[in-house]
């Protein structure tokens, strides 16, 4: 009993060694770690710009006057976007992630980009939902003020209501944000050399899959640990301006 | 000035404003008064279209603001509003929640609304919160400072939805000072309250309002010392 694990902590070292340092391999995980942050802000930028977009589009749609005529581009707007979030929150991610990868861009050389798509695509359906429920948490008084005074819609979103919603969604975000970063391991699947894709790959060279793993384990760890901190951080500084 | 035509508003089922007809002229100061529910605040709430009526006409200026092609948004800067919870923008500064709307609708330059946002201010009194923010202020600030956003926009008519209803008793005074004076400048205006002692000092005319319809209305003096109505009556009895 204690002679295996004294052996298996033996032969530990020249595990480590071979997995991180023999060939200077640590230059590959540091390299896939940038590249998966890379992806995971480029993704989140698409994200957030389509959940903003598409929670604009369904709040202006869900709050027009009753009894006027209805906008019918914007009635068309609302079902596309209604389809997307349908769609992209009712099928697994990974699936997603073969699809755009292997059917709809199955001989796009540039593998960056194909995730950007999936993940941000993916991404911003959720963000919709949470920009849209940040929108709705602003007091009706409030964009009721601005539209009283002649404001138009689109000011009154822009000056007033989206500033105070984007407080309350802030938090929200960066648990998104958490959740993209950790889920970018998934496109490895297509290939894309990130994080998850070289430890796989150098577990597949040296033929041992502990220490690779359980390294990149620590590493993606170490990094939601970071962010999490500075979304602590960002909303104590955000509650303090409250009480300004 | 103001004209309505067979107001009708319904909530569902509910109907809050029953067939309304009633003109209010340039210069007058109509207070509205009556019980919660009685549909007073939806009434002045349909003038500048925060409301949808369910039916009728009302007309602004010889303009059918009723009428969907009409541009809302241009009826409404001559509206000026002040709300019961003063809506101030908690994002901003006082004098960008001044400015903005003037800069916004091309009324104004930056410059001149600056200008204009800092007379107003020293006219209430607050010039030196500017810069504040509106949690630093107290509700009767707020609520002078509410006024002075909707008069940025130098509105035809101002509509006061229970301007004083949220503010601490100690207040109410200064907010109320307030509209006296702008009443004396020949503002037209149409508050809602249960101020009795400003409808009678102030108003021209005061509506008595219960059940979606306008059951009396007369000049203040008349209004208070020989209510005609029975409902009104009670009411008064009530208040007074």
């Amino acid at each position: 009993m204690f002679q295996s694990l004294i052996d298996w902590l033996d032969r530990l070292g020249p595990r480590l060694y071979a997995a991180f340092l023999e060939g200077d391999r640590w230059r590959l995980y540091l390299e896939g770690l940038a590249t998966t942050l890379e992806l995971t802000v480029v993704a989140l930028v698409v994200g957030v710009v389509l959940g903003v977009l598409v929670a604009v589009i369904r709040t202006a749609h869900d709050q027009q006057r009753p009894g006027r005529r209805r906008n019918p581009i914007l009635g068309i707007l609302n079902v596309i976007c209604k389809i997307y979030t349908t769609v992209i929150r009712g099928t697994p991610m990974l699936v997603q992630i073969l699809i755009w990868g292997f059917v709809i861009f199955a001989s796009s050389r540039n593998k960056f980009m194909v995730g950007v798509v999936a993940l941000g695509i993916n991404s911003g359906a959720y963000v919709a939902e949470i920009v849209r429920g940040g929108l709705m948490s602003v007091d009706v008084g409030q964009s009721e003020a601005g539209r009283s005074l002649g404001l138009g819609y689109l000011d009154t979103m822009r000056f007033i209501v989206i500033p105070q919603a984007f407080k309350n969604i802030l938090p929200s975000l960066g648990n998104e944000f958490i959740t993209l970063f950790k889920d970018t391991s998934l496109v490895n699947t297509i290939g894309l050399t990130e994080l998850t894709y070289r430890a796989s790959r150098i577990a597949g060279v040296t033929f041992d899959y502990m220490p690779p793993y359980i390294g990149i384990a620590i590493m993606y760890l170490a990094v939601v640990i970071i962010l999490t901190w500075f979304q602590g951080k960002l909303e104590r500084r955000l509650r303090q301006s409250d009480r300004r | 000035m103001i004209d309505v035509k067979n107001l009708r508003k319904a909530f569902g089922d509910h109907l809050v404003l029953d067939d309304i007809t009633e003109s209010i002229q340039e210069g007058e100061k109509v207070v509205i008064i009556g019980p919660s529910g009685s549909g007073k605040s939806t009434f002045l709430r349909c003038l500048n279209l925060l409301e949808i009526p369910s039916g009728g006409i009302i007309t602004f200026n010889g303009v059918t603001i009723t009428d969907p092609r009409v541009d809302i948004d241009k009826i409404r800067q001559q509206m000026g509003m002040v709300f019961q919870h003063f809506n101030l923008f908690p994002n901003m500064t006082i004098r960008r929640n001044i400015t903005l709307a003037p800069v916004r609708t091309k009324l104004m330059s930056q410059e001149e609304a600056d200008d204009a946002a800092t007379a107003l201010l020293k006219r209430v009194g607050l010039e030196d919160k500017a810069d504040a923010y509106p949690a630093q202020l107290s509700g009767g600030q707020k609520q002078r400072i509410a006024i002075v956003r909707a008069l940025a926009m130098r509105p035809k008519v101002m509509l006061f939805d229970e301007p004083t209803s949220a503010l601490d008793p100690e207040m109410v005074g200064e907010v109320l000072d307030v509209m006296k004076e702008l009443a004396q400048e020949g503002m037209t205006m149409v508050v809602v309250t249960h101020e009795m002692g400003f409808a009678r000092e102030v108003g021209s005319r005061v509506l008595f309002m219960d059940g979606g319809h306008i059951l009396e209305q007369n000049t203040p003096k008349e209004f208070f010392d020989h209510p005609q109505n029975p409902r009104t009556q009670l009411f008064l009895s009530k208040v007074l």
